[in-house]
């Protein structure tokens, strides 16, 4: 292991090494931490210019409770979902498809059509922006999140694809071999043999993609606009308008707009950091 | 396919053609539906902005063909060269993320109690949306109750507006971005030194290597792999810059913290005209900067692969 573990250096280090761990943490966190703490204090703190002394009251439950109850943000949060939701199912589903086309079978144009993917996945938003604002539009669809999905499964499907050929490239291949010997017909062996094996695969790239469309900032801007469609990271902004200079209702919407995919990075670790690291580093 | 010798038997047609073709039609069968969503919105749209680019257009209108006279106007337009530099910090400093990453692994791969959590709340801002690191570092910068100025002032320095000067501006911006980015890295690098080979490390350390000599000469050329992906994620991640600039400043003061990204955008759909021709001048130009590295990542894959 390396750097050298800290059990094996003098007991002094250790106390060092064991009390610097929280103030780094601290430090490292500090910016969030002092949007928790204004997310708890009354309007008046702001008032007075009490900004980082001790809170005069505590008014979390009332801060929170505002957010929830008398502003546009659960429906927000409810739009999050719905866009989000669908595009995890259908940019999954279609890579589960196209990365088993391109790991298991062997034909000239393999490795191009991959490379096409990968390429795609990286252009510039911009370089999209006009066509793809023009093309929602002719389909009816601007300022619905149908249109912000549909857009969502077609350019996710070039970084699922290849984080899932790749997944089932390292796969024994044997038991595709096998199973065409005993003559089973190439989509039962896709459903059958490949599809359970690629289940870590699908989760990783679940809970990965869950959360680059939840944070999805610059589409949201140019597909939707208005409350009846708009995700989260779109409608905070017009929640900050409207309660501009209310330090502590901002920064309650805020940290409610960031929870979900925290809490998923919190509940899926494992599978996320597979997903981040597209399975190259083992 | 080889073809087939005539003296084979006639058998039931369709369903032996099938037998025959199955392995070579299966692929495109699945490949269709993804190629099929990729090609509309992602394929065909990189080559219409190109056409775009050529046309003088308010995205309602009748288009006008106009030639190359975007890029020419783009050549005399002070705002796209402050864009194109800041792009270039952007790229520069961004990759900063990269060292910080590997150290803060470093100094989290240890196995004392609670480490695990540790490593989990260090990672933590890279999950936030962009949306709120931006909100957040705004109120952090902020010259009148922001903490950066409630600490400067301890050490008895003078407020300053970070997000308003425009010489400290886009450094403010890119500080915030490099927030979740190191956070990033330091994922991609804590995985990598996990797999690390323990016997290369013995070894080392038999011949005397420590420290950073160790660190350079038998850590750093295991951590290839990791490395090169946090390259990659870097590079994307630095001339995607868009959310951040746009929740901290709008470019402004005075357009000197645009980026091309934001400065596409602003050009085609914001209140100063919806002039798409421009816009897509501009994503032209910002594509063929990415298609560099682009071509780059995909020969470096390339090599990979035949070397398998």
């Amino acid at each position: 292991m390396f750097p050298t573990p800290i059990e094996k250096q003098p007991r002094g280090a250790q106390i060092a090494y064991q009390s610097l761990l929280p103030f780094a943490l601290i430090l490292w966190l500090l910016p969030l931490i002092a949007v928790a703490i204004f997310s708890i204090r009354p309007d008046a703190d702001f008032a007075n210019a009490n900004y980082w002394g001790w809170p005069s009251s505590f008014e979390g439950v009332t801060n929170y409770g505002k957010v929830f109850l008398e502003s546009d943000m659960p429906r927000y949060l409810w739009n999050s979902v719905l866009i989000t939701v669908p595009t995890v199912i259908g940019a999954v589903a279609l890579s589960c498809m196209t990365g088993f086309a391109l790991g298991i079978y062997k034909f000239r144009a393999n490795l191009w059509i991959f490379f096409l993917f990968v390429a795609g996945n990286f252009v510039p938003f911009q370089i999209l922006m006009v066509p793809v604002r023009d093309l929602t539009l002719d389909l009816g669809l601007y300022n619905t999140k149908t249109g912000l999905v549909l857009f969502h499964i077609a350019f996710q499907t070039g970084f699922c694809t290849l984080f899932m050929r790749n997944f089932i490239r390292a796969l024994p291949f044997e038991l595709i071999e096998a199973a065409r010997v005993e003559g089973v017909s190439e989509w039962r062996i896709f459903w059958f043999v490949v599809l359970p094996l690629m289940k870590p695969a699908i989760a990783a790239l679940a809970v990965l993609i869950f959360t680059f469309i939840w944070n999805d900032y610059f589409w949201a801007v140019v597909l939707t606009q208005g409350a009846e469609s708009q995700p989260v990271t779109a409608g905070i902004t017009s929640f900050n308008a409207q309660y501009r200079a209310a330090y502590h209702l901002m920064s309650a919407g805020s940290i409610v707009a960031a929870l979900p995919p925290v809490a998923m990075f919190f509940l899926m670790q494992r599978h996320f950091i597979a997903g981040l690291t597209l399975g190259a580093v083992k | 396919m080889a073809p087939l010798p005539p003296s084979t038997a006639p058998r039931p047609a369709p369903r032996s053609w099938w037998r025959r073709n199955q392995i070579a039609i299966t692929p495109w069968l699945f490949l269709a539906p993804g190629i099929l969503f990729f090609a509309i919105y992602v394929l065909i749209p990189v080559g219409q902005s190109f056409n775009i680019s050529l046309y003088d257009w308010d995205g309602l209108g009748a288009a006008e063909y106009v030639g190359l006279r975007n890029y020419e106007e783009m050549y005399w337009d002070d705002a796209f060269y402050t864009s194109l530099r800041n792009n270039v910090i952007w790229l520069v400093l961004y990759l900063l993320a990269i060292p910080a990453g590997l150290a803060i692994a470093l100094f989290l791969n240890q196995t004392v109690t609670g480490i695990r959590i540790y490593k989990s709340l260090f990672f933590f801002p890279f999950v936030i949306s962009q949306v709120v690191v931006g909100l957040v570092f705004s109120w952090f910068y902020d010259p009148s109750f922001g903490l950066l100025n409630v600490m400067l002032g301890w050490v008895g320095l003078g407020p300053v507006n970070v997000l308003g000067d425009e010489d400290w501006v886009t450094y403010g911006i890119i500080a915030a971005g490099l927030w979740p980015q190191t956070a990033y890295c330091m994922i991609l690098y804590l995985t990598g030194l996990n797999a690390v080979d323990p016997e290369q490390i013995e070894a080392g350390r038999l011949d005397n290597a420590k420290g950073l000599r160790m660190l350079w000469h038998i850590i750093l050329p295991q951590l290839r792999p990791a490395t090169f992906i946090a390259f990659v994620v870097t590079i994307i991640g630095a001339l995607r810059s868009f959310d951040l600039i746009s929740i901290m400043t709008q470019g402004g003061p005075f357009g000197e913290s645009r980026v091309l990204s934001f400065y596409m955008f602003e050009v085609a759909l914001s209140e100063y005209g919806f002039r798409m021709g421009y816009g897509a001048a501009i994503a032209v130009v910002l594509f063929l900067i990415m298609l560099c590295f682009i071509t780059y990542f995909l020969w470096s894959m390339y090599r990979e692969e035949k070397g398998r």
